[in-house]
């Protein structure tokens, strides 16, 4: 494995492959705050440069955190088809990304190709890419996932409706949901994060969100994003979920945080699948965000975006509907500022695509980031060109629980008539039906939740 | 005296008396001025508040009923798929609001008030403090000094107050969750220790006060990040047996404690509950059974 190189008369050494991935990433203030970033944007190329042309062998035989230490490690291992990892082990980096772009390479030879991947492989050449890069190999790759309804067909941007109230008031979510469907939101799932932790409570969500998908007959899914433990428990005492949630880590460790593990993932499945209400086969709701295994102390010194990476190769194991990166919920000490919110936002959805999950992206910013509403606004639309499979709705784009600003109703509406893109389709037939929207455009009752009381 | 001499005083009079009604009319202009100027004020705060409505909805009695149910901005109509301009301006009033409430700091008064003696975490200063979450978990030496000097050792509760990311959420809320807490420390048979105030704090500062204090159980009532609707929400993080190594899921926490959300006095009054199931149970977080 070359680790030097030579430019503009300055040797770069690098010691290690778990250097030469950190110091290639664009700058982020979370490797900066595990102090594994490069020293300088010279220093930063040049780690670009002697990755770009490494090989995918290079990378497979020198593993960041070895099997044998992190269960995280043995799931991707146990993912690689060996005969077609054979047949492109000695690709450089930079030859993956010239196949990826390359106009004869569609969505069928990359599904190919991804089942010789590893998630470290994946995060390789995502740190040579440029945004517009980025945007391009994405939008080739299609990801459609049945729950109760299919999303992620070519030209169709779902949303989460994601009515979250500040102390679970049934009333006050249920205004929230209303609002969405009145914009034709909520085709995604409709999707709660309940600020009270308990059975009852989850179950009461659960139950209530269901009770109104039957009474409207409304094609989509539910969710209470709850701990999974909690989730068990609520559907083991007659709660009605089509899907289960998790947030997930890209070690071992990290996932240890979220009181998870694989078997814990695994006996969860084995539940949703056999309790669960929805049709399937995608019967999970995963979220990632880089930077949460170093929030965790979890991180092995390895760079936030390779650990991100990481994640979906966890979440491919369950064959997830839905998989959401919430991109600038963790806060500044991660992604300071909008120029890499919009960065890791681009990255995290083309490694997720890449890897075969159906991603969304929550394009989100706290009130101690140095980011505004246009910057989401700004990414939004880049997400949407990129393919993106769904968005977060939430009511004028400020969640009153989570305390964060995402992407609003409007957003999503405003979006889908930019870029001709429409609802998911039995969604959409569902709001014709309504009378909420015709020919892919919204009608003048849109936008009254009263339409539901 | 003379005709003229009467004539100059009527003139002189005429004149006090127009100076005199100017005067007073200009003072009626001037305070009429002033009452416009309040109503301007108003009607601007009126303007910047949310008023923008659903025209035609279908059940017009429904929209107050749905909005009263809900923070969350709804109902707020649109013109094609883009919001009104009312309601785009209040959006960027409130983001600004919150901007400015990670820059506030807690009064010394309110500390007082409360017996709370102040020590300090080693987060340097507020961007330091945003960019290096590590620093607001680690006390400073004098910190730890100060702890082992005022504080009662091996209690069964330790409670710590932290600004974290929203002074302001201390300054709303800390008058109605402490007394609420304190009664219910006493409901449920439990005893504290000697409480204190962390400025610059992260919610894993409990690890390291675990350290120094060994208490049984530890809350930490702490700002939460600001938002929109609630630059004033407070967290309150609980843990069996604080200490270094402690993992997130190992915490047990009520969130969103602020007058629209989890109420302070309600939030005050479940700790004491949790913190005593807690001590049976031997546990926090995750391992909990609520």
């Amino acid at each position: 494995m070359k680790t030097s190189v030579r430019l503009m008369g300055k040797t770069y050494q690098f010691q290690s492959l778990k250097e030469i991935m950190a110091k290639a990433n664009e700058e982020k203030s979370g490797d900066q705050l595990a102090g594994i970033h490069a020293q300088d944007t010279q220093e930063r190329i040049a780690a670009r440069h002697v990755l770009s042309e490494l090989t995918l062998a290079d990378i497979r035989n020198n593993p960041l955190l070895p099997p044998e230490e992190d269960e995280v490690s043995r799931v991707i291992e146990e993912g690689v088809n060996e005969k077609i990892y054979a047949s492109i082990r000695n690709w450089t980096v930079a030859e993956l990304r010239e196949y990826l772009l390359s106009p004869n390479v569609t969505n069928n030879e990359i599904s190919h190709i991804r089942r010789g991947l590893t998630s470290e492989m994946i995060a390789a050449v995502t740190k040579i890419m440029t945004n517009l890069d980025l945007i391009q190999a994405a939008s080739k790759i299609t990801v459609e996932t049945r729950c109760n309804t299919t999303i992620g067909q070519k030209g169709r941007l779902a949303g989460r409706a994601q009515p979250n109230h500040p102390n679970d008031s049934l009333q006050g979510i249920k205004a929230a949901i209303f609002e969405a469907l009145s914009y034709g939101v909520g085709d995604a799932v409709i999707g709660i994060n309940p600020v009270i932790d308990t059975v009852e409570s989850v179950k009461a969500i659960l139950n209530m969100t269901k009770e109104l998908m039957d009474k409207w007959d409304i094609p989509t899914q539910n969710c209470v994003l709850a701990h999974v433990t909690t989730q068990m428990r609520a559907i083991k005492q007659g709660g009605t979920a089509d899907l289960l949630f998790q947030s997930l880590a890209g070690t071992e460790l990290g996932n240890k945080a979220f009181g998870i593990s694989v078997d814990l993932l695994d006996e969860a499945n084995e539940l949703i699948l056999k309790e669960g209400t929805a049709a399937g086969p995608n019967v999970w709701y995963f979220e990632t965000g880089q930077g949460s295994e170093l929030s965790a102390d979890a991180h092995h010194g390895i760079d936030q975006l390779t650990l991100e990476s990481r994640c979906y190769g966890l979440a491919k194991r369950y064959n997830p509907f839905m998989v959401n990166t919430v991109v600038g919920f963790i806060g500044p000490e991660y992604l300071y500022n909008s120029k890499q919110v919009i960065r890791a936002g681009l990255e995290d959805h083309f490694m997720g695509k890449l890897h075969g999950l159906p991603m969304g992206v929550d394009v989100c910013y706290t009130n101690h980031m140095k980011a505004d509403q246009n910057d989401m606004e700004n990414l939004a639309v880049l997400l949407a060109a990129a393919g993106v499979n769904f968005l977060i709705g939430v009511a004028m784009a400020d969640d009153c629980m989570l305390n964060y600003q995402s992407t609003s109703f409007h957003d999503i509406a405003t979006l889908r008539e930019v870029l001709s893109l429409r609802p998911a389709p039995e969604f959409e037939k569902w709001l014709e039906k309504m009378g909420i929207m015709e020919h892919g455009k919204l009608t003048s009752i849109a936008g009254d939740p009263t339409f539901f009381l | 005296m003379s005709e003229v001499d009467i004539q100059r005083i009527v003139e002189k009079v005429l004149v006090e008396l127009r100076n005199r009604m100017e005067e007073k009319q200009q003072l009626e202009e001037q305070h009429e001025r002033e009452v416009e100027s309040e109503n301007e004020q108003l009607f601007s705060y009126d303007v910047m508040d949310w008023v923008t409505n659903v025209p035609t909805p279908k059940f017009p009695k429904g929209i107050e009923e749905l909005r009263k149910a809900t923070p969350a901005r709804i109902g707020v109509w649109r013109t094609g798929t883009r919001p009104l301009t009312k309601t785009i301006l209040k959006l960027q009033l409130d983001h600004a609001a919150a901007v400015d409430a990670v820059s506030g700091e807690v009064l010394d008064s309110l500390l007082k008030e409360f017996n709370l003696f102040t020590v300090e975490t080693c987060y340097e200063n507020k961007e330091v403090y945003l960019k290096r979450p590590d620093k607001g978990r680690i006390l400073t030496e004098e910190a730890v000094k100060t702890i082992k000097e005022r504080c009662i050792k091996n209690p069964q509760v330790q409670i710590v107050v932290s600004d974290g990311l929203s002074a302001s959420a201390i300054e709303a809320n800390l008058r109605d969750i402490y007394p609420s807490l304190l009664d219910s420390l006493k409901v449920n048979g439990l005893t504290q220790g000697t409480p204190f105030f962390v400025k610059g704090g992260r919610v894993a500062c409990m690890d390291h006060i675990g350290e120094i204090l060994q208490p049984e159980v530890l809350v930490l009532l702490i700002g939460e990040r600001p938002g929109l609707v609630s630059a004033n929400s407070m967290s309150a993080y609980m843990c069996y047996r604080p200490r270094k190594g402690i993992v997130e899921s190992e915490r047990t926490v009520i969130s969103n404690i602020h007058s629209g959300g989890t109420s302070p006095i309600e939030a005050g009054a479940h700790i004491g509950t949790i913190l005593r199931k807690m001590i049976e149970q031997k546990a926090s977080g995750v391992h909990l059974e609520l």
